[in-house]
């Protein structure tokens, strides 16, 4: 058994940068890339371009990304879990086997897939046997949007990926799989920890926490004297370092920027947290209050000391389901008086939106600038302030009111209030919103699926 | 003597849904029972009149030095729904440092 193994984050979302994972599998040695594509709604953009094609439903960017890491995870032994399969795992790992084979690395690699967290096939026979899938938040029956549903995925944990890396699988690519469990399940598989070893589990899922926002925890973000963190242009991706024994360092590659620093991690482990002492995933239940923090050198934060407790008996859906349309507009309003004329134009507009007899669920105006992100604790703005952003959204059932409202903005420049600017991006777009449901299902429901495929 | 909080702590918030959760870290240890005693739930619902609409619990994690709070009803909705700039209260962290409170007058900070 290995003594050590380094597990590197290469993406803190659909969308971070490109590059980054090619220097964690270039820039020095690891063991895994753990690749995290998977927001809350994201599964619902996924389900829609399957829709329009059933080869497509995944996190494409998966496909290019690996034509450039592959040959390198093969050459050094490197093996990747992903959650880049979304609502088509198999046409995903499909695409990568093209790339083997472009690569002339056939019979050199084996995927694993992970599927079974899609229940929207599911949905009316589960809900006929009085599973409600209740909003969690809300508390209010799935009944009440059942119609609008456009995808429904069981949250799967670590362990049908930690059997996907017994058979040999170099790259495992999920569905719906949680973060934390993309790196934990590595973990588990290297040092044989058993089901119920829960403090171990534990320690790996806050590992998974630690690192699955990327560089969120290694000086991005960080407000912790943020004027000193060295070369951020460069800034290097957090590392997880496991040993058997259930203890972990984050550090990052040598001679890349950013810092991994105590109160960098204390920053990233209070991230999107609730109870702290219940954590909880589909593998167990993490106490947070019992993470131990010392430097063990430079760039290099040991954690320790990290209880935990059984999992629950379920586990998390996300659902997703339309909800309206939205559109925001902005203009912008400059010295003299541009709070005061920001004002004055929300108010004609206002007065005209109430004119056309328009009707939304919300309308919402902000000032960037003055007051759009503390709200009434910025205080006044100073009177001098060189120019404010007036910002208004709209939200509402009736897409032509929504349509319409777009229509009424740029009219602002000529038939409002004066020295006004910043309208080139023409009318605000109107969105379809794709709202998150979150609910619970007693985890007998759901039988998770490894497959694995040669290329 | 009164202080802002931006010279005794740093922070970091992040959403879940239609509430803003805000981790609160004393930047050293004899700052931190002073957090516990001064920063409590109420304070900070106070804080954010007119922001979170709902009600805040405060969770204590004395082995990082911090206080979690979780403000409810706060993001205009939360996630897609949101019309907000900040729909996902990345910046409510910062409102909190905003807050001032009463400290010892011998106390060495920042």
């Amino acid at each position: 058994m290995k003594q050590k193994i380094r597990i590197a984050a290469g993406q803190g979302f659909w969308g971070d940068l490109p590059d980054a994972p090619v220097r964690q599998v270039e820039g020095g040695p690891i063991d895994y890339l753990m690749l995290d594509y998977l927001a809350e709604v994201t599964m619902s953009i996924m389900q829609k371009q399957k829709a329009r094609d059933p080869n497509a439903g995944y996190a494409r960017d998966f496909v290019p990304l690996m034509l450039r890491i592959l040959s390198t995870c093969v050459e050094r032994g490197i093996k990747v879990t992903a959650n880049a399969g979304g609502v088509n795992v198999r046409g995903c790992a499909n695409a990568v086997i093209d790339v083997a084979r472009e690569l002339g690395l056939s019979g050199k690699v084996r995927i694993g897939i992970v599927t079974g967290d899609d229940i929207m096939p599911r949905l009316d026979d589960l809900l006929s046997r009085g599973i409600e899938l209740r909003n969690m938040d809300t508390g209010e029956p799935l009944s009440t949007v059942r119609d609008r549903i456009q995808s429904a995925n069981a949250y799967l944990g670590a362990w049908p990926i930690v059997e996907a890396l017994k058979t040999g699988a170099q790259i495992v690519i999920t569905g719906r799989a949680t973060d934390t469990g993309l790196t934990l399940a590595p973990i588990i598989h290297e040092f044989g920890w058993a089901e119920n070893d829960w403090n171990r589990l534990a320690a790996g899922t806050i590992a998974g926490h630690i690192i699955e926002c990327g560089a969120q925890a290694s000086g991005g973000n960080c407000q912790f004297e943020w004027r000193s963190i060295p070369n951020l242009a460069d800034v290097g991706f957090p590392i997880v370092e496991a040993s058997p024994d259930g203890t972990f360092v984050i550090t990052k590659h040598e001679r890349t920027g950013g810092w991994v620093v105590i109160p960098g991690i204390k920053e990233q482990l209070v991230y999107e947290m609730g109870d702290p002492r219940e954590y909880i995933t589909p593998d167990c239940v993490a106490d947070f209050t019992t993470i131990q923090l010392e430097y063990e050198g430079r760039d290099r934060v040991r954690v320790f000391g990290i209880e935990g407790r059984p999992a629950t008996e379920f586990l998390k859906v996300s659902i997703s389901y339309s909800a309206g349309f939205k559109a925001v507009g902005t203009l912008v309003y400059s010295w003299p008086d541009a709070y005061d004329k920001a004002q004055a134009a929300d108010r004609v507009l206002r007065a005209r939106l109430d004119r056309l007899g328009l009707k939304f669920d919300q309308v919402l105006t902000e000032f960037v600038g003055a007051s759009a992100t503390h709200g009434p604790l910025a205080g006044p703005p100073r009177s001098d302030v060189p120019e404010v952003q007036l910002r208004v959204g709209v939200r509402g059932e009736d897409r032509n009111a929504v349509e319409r409202f777009t229509k009424e903005i740029a009219p602002l420049i000529l038939t409002g209030p004066p020295a006004v600017t910043g309208f080139a991006g023409g009318r605000p777009k109107v969105e379809e919103i794709v709202a998150y449901w979150p609910a619970l299902i007693p985890k007998e429901e759901i039988t998770p699926s490894v497959e694995v495929l040669d290329a | 003597m009164k202080v802002q909080l931006v010279k005794l702590a740093h922070a970091r918030s992040g959403d879940k849904g239609d509430t803003a959760n805000v981790g609160l870290i004393a930047l050293s240890d004899e700052i931190y029972p002073i957090l516990v005693r001064e920063v409590t739930a109420e304070r900070v619902k106070q804080h954010f009149k007119g922001i979170c609409h709902g009600r805040v619990e405060r969770f204590e994690l004395p082995n990082l030095g911090a206080l979690n709070f979780l403000l409810h009803e706060s993001l205009g909705g939360g996630g897609t729904l949101s019309l907000m700039t900040d729909a996902q209260g990345k910046t409510f962290s910062t409102a909190l440092l905003r807050m001032e409170i009463e400290v010892p007058d011998d106390l060495i900070f920042g």
